[in-house]
């Protein structure tokens, strides 16, 4: 017999960090993510774990990718303000290859905005937030066992990739309290980074031989001792001018990402098989759209849904597929329409597209939703 | 004993290193290592961090495992490492900018905390890697490329802005005394708690031309008649320390090492 919970989202999401063998947080107050660094405060040391308020946003990203480097899986996690102020370390572990989990518990903004207030204002933030070119992977989560389990997910290819990957939860899911199966030990997979078997005798620490995407590392303290630094660098880790090396390795962080779309990119689809009309969506938006579609089904509407999970790298192809079929999308975030440019980017004019978006800290309610499909 | 030291502590395949001729930065990176050495620290345990700026270079040299960070936050990174694994050695090395301006807030917490870290300050009073902007210790009336007409900001004695914030021992040597920086960086590291070892270097290229300073000699002859010992420091007054280098172990105090803490949190659970 399965054990259920009654959890907040936030809370499922530090269990499902520590299922996924994360034992390192570093944090700092922010609503509305602030029961994540309570959560974590509480739970690592019972399991061994260690768990440290920092100074600031900046120092809890840089803390966590440290702990990570020393072999660690860890995780910080944060909304709008700290997000932003995350950006540059991201950056860092994205060109120095280091895993860990950021979770933005988004907000309305901008700036301060509204604290408490349901937003998704941060998902071109999370794909273009830290400088230069650099790939990135976002998952949303819509329901509070997928806090939990998709919190695991995020962990597993952070490890995989050698990335840092984004949690993009919402004040949505992480306020919300639903009942969760938690998931037994061995029933969900965790992965563990690679590591070399000869630690004191491993080449250099990011060299990708035979045309490999992810460099096979050591975590320090094992022997052995490279270089991770910000800059460009060879492959043992110390930084260089080259420009032919600057293009392979940025370009090689890219395709490690691209190449790996089908493993990484998640989605669902329902009710799509007779849909004339698409409703995107994601994360804590897609609960109001489930509703809408019920009504709309009810009175006759053939209203599907797509909602990707993996945000970042987005489902071109398979939304391209559906945008061949229906003759209509309508994208729902809580934005003024940032995913919406990636839709219009990928369906071009194999349907109209239209959006229903809300940026003033209230939740689009399903009869909006209804009301949008029905208008013509 | 200089080629030794090369030998086992320096990545040769990497050396020589990128500081200009006269810099103090490769004196003091070699102190480092002959403090590792006299302490006969396990290479494989010790993790060198270092943040943004001349002073971060050393990272890549030092055949360590070592973390070249952001600008800032070394400490930050330090911290994490040091929580998550306290059974490694971790040193963390700055400039004055780096560790006092951008990092300013970092440093004091580390210090707050008592984390058993050995930050190293590689303090030449200038931001060299960006051509010679003022920094938070450049002496007051003193020029920087954006300092034209004198610095009017008055500097951080960052050892005593450290011992304030609660670091546990505090020390100041000189590019020119290898000798005492080196002991005092050794102390720093054997230190249980937040060790902070301010190191005087020079910067010929920028600071030193800027300023009229004379050659890189004349800037290492400045150090050692400058040179106050602690001990004799303490009986001079404010007037007379005017413009000196206070060196030596400055301050040294008593408070539970934080991952030691943790770990006691940690064991209660264990059963």
């Amino acid at each position: 017999m399965k054990q259920v919970k009654l959890m907040q989202g936030n809370e499922a999401c530090v269990e499902g960090a520590l299922y996924a063998g994360c034992r390192f947080y570093a944090g700092y107050p922010i609503t509305p993510s602030t029961e994540i660094a309570e959560g974590c405060a509480v739970r690592m040391p019972q399991v061994g774990g260690r768990f440290i308020q920092m100074e600031d946003e900046i120092a809890s990203c840089a803390a966590a990718i440290g702990a990570s480097a020393a072999g660690t899986k860890s995780m910080t996690a944060t909304s709008g303000p700290g997000f932003s102020l995350k950006q540059e370390n991201l950056g860092y572990a994205c060109l120095t290859e280091v895993p860990f989990v950021l979770v933005d518990v988004q907000r309305a903004g901008p700036s301060t905005g509204l604290p408490t207030s349901p937003s998704q204002g941060d998902m071109m933030q999370a794909k273009w937030g830290t400088h230069g070119d650099h790939p990135i992977i976002a998952i949303a989560p819509s329901t509070v066992e997928e806090c939990y389990k998709l919190c695991v997910r995020c962990f597993n290819l952070s490890e995989k990739y050698r990335t840092p990957v984004l949690f993009m939860m919402d004040e949505i899911v992480g306020h919300l309290r639903e009942s969760v199966e938690l998931p037994e030990d061995g029933e969900l997979e965790v992965i563990d980074r690679a590591a070399p078997a000869d630690p004191k005798n491993a080449g250099p620490a990011y060299a990708c031989p035979n045309g490999e995407l992810v460099p096979v590392m050591a975590p320090f303290g094992q022997g052995q001792r490279y270089n991770i630094t910000g800059l460009i660098h060879t492959d043992d880790g110390f930084p260089t001018n080259s420009n032919d090396i600057a293009d392979s390795q940025v370009r090689r962080l890219i395709r490690k990402i691209e190449e790996n779309r089908d493993d990484i990119i998640t989605y669902e689809e329902k009710d799509l098989e007779d849909a004339d009309t698409c409703i995107v969506c994601y994360g804590g938006t897609a609960r109001s759209v489930y509703s809408a579609v019920e009504t709309l089904r009810a009175e006759g509407k053939k209203v599907g849904i797509f909602r990707p999970i993996t945000v970042w790298p987005f489902p071109e192809k398979e939304l391209e597929a559906i945008s061949g079929k229906v003759k209509r999308i309508v994208v729902a975030e809580h934005n003024d329409g940032q995913i919406l440019l990636e839709v219009q980017r990928v369906v071009k004019d194999n349907c109209k597209v239209d959006f229903i978006g809300k940026i003033n800290g209230t939740v689009i309610t399903p009869d909006e939703i209804v009301a949008k499909v029905k208008e013509a | 004993m200089a080629s030794k030291l090369i030998d086992k502590y320096f990545r040769e395949a990497h050396l020589p290193h990128i500081w200009c001729p006269g810099c103090g930065h490769g004196v003091l990176m070699r102190d480092v290592a002959q403090a590792v050495e006299n302490l006969g620290l396990d290479k494989d345990k010790v993790v060198l961090v270092s943040g943004i700026g001349c002073s971060s270079r050393a990272a890549g040299y030092m055949d360590f495992n070592t973390m070249h960070t952001t600008h800032g936050r070394a400490l930050a990174f330090a911290t994490g490492i040091k929580m998550a694994h306290p059974e490694l050695e971790v040193i963390v090395i700055m400039g004055d900018g780096d560790a006092s301006a951008i990092g300013g807030n970092h440093l004091i917490h580390a210090a707050r905390r008592n984390i058993g870290i050995t930050a190293i300050v590689f303090n030449n009073d200038i931001y060299g890697m960006t051509g010679g902007q003022y920094s938070p210790t450049t002496p007051y009336g003193e020029k920087g490329t954006t300092a034209p007409y004198g610095n009017i900001d008055r500097p951080f004695d960052i050892p005593k802005v450290a011992e304030a914030a609660g670091a546990t021992y505090t020390a100041r040597g000189t590019a020119y005394d290898a000798r005492l920086t080196t002991k005092l960086i050794e102390e720093g590291i054997r230190h249980k708690g937040f060790s902070i070892i301010e190191c005087a270097s020079i910067c010929p290229t920028y600071y030193g031309r800027k300023n009229k300073k004379g050659s890189a000699v004349d800037m290492y002859t400045w150090q050692k008649e400058n040179s106050i010992p602690a001990a004799k420091a303490k009986d001079m007054t404010p007037e007379e320390l005017e413009g000196k280098l206070v060196v030596g172990e400055l301050s040294r105090s008593e408070f539970p090492e934080l991952t030691e803490q943790y770990q006691k949190i940690i064991d209660k659970f264990q059963k």
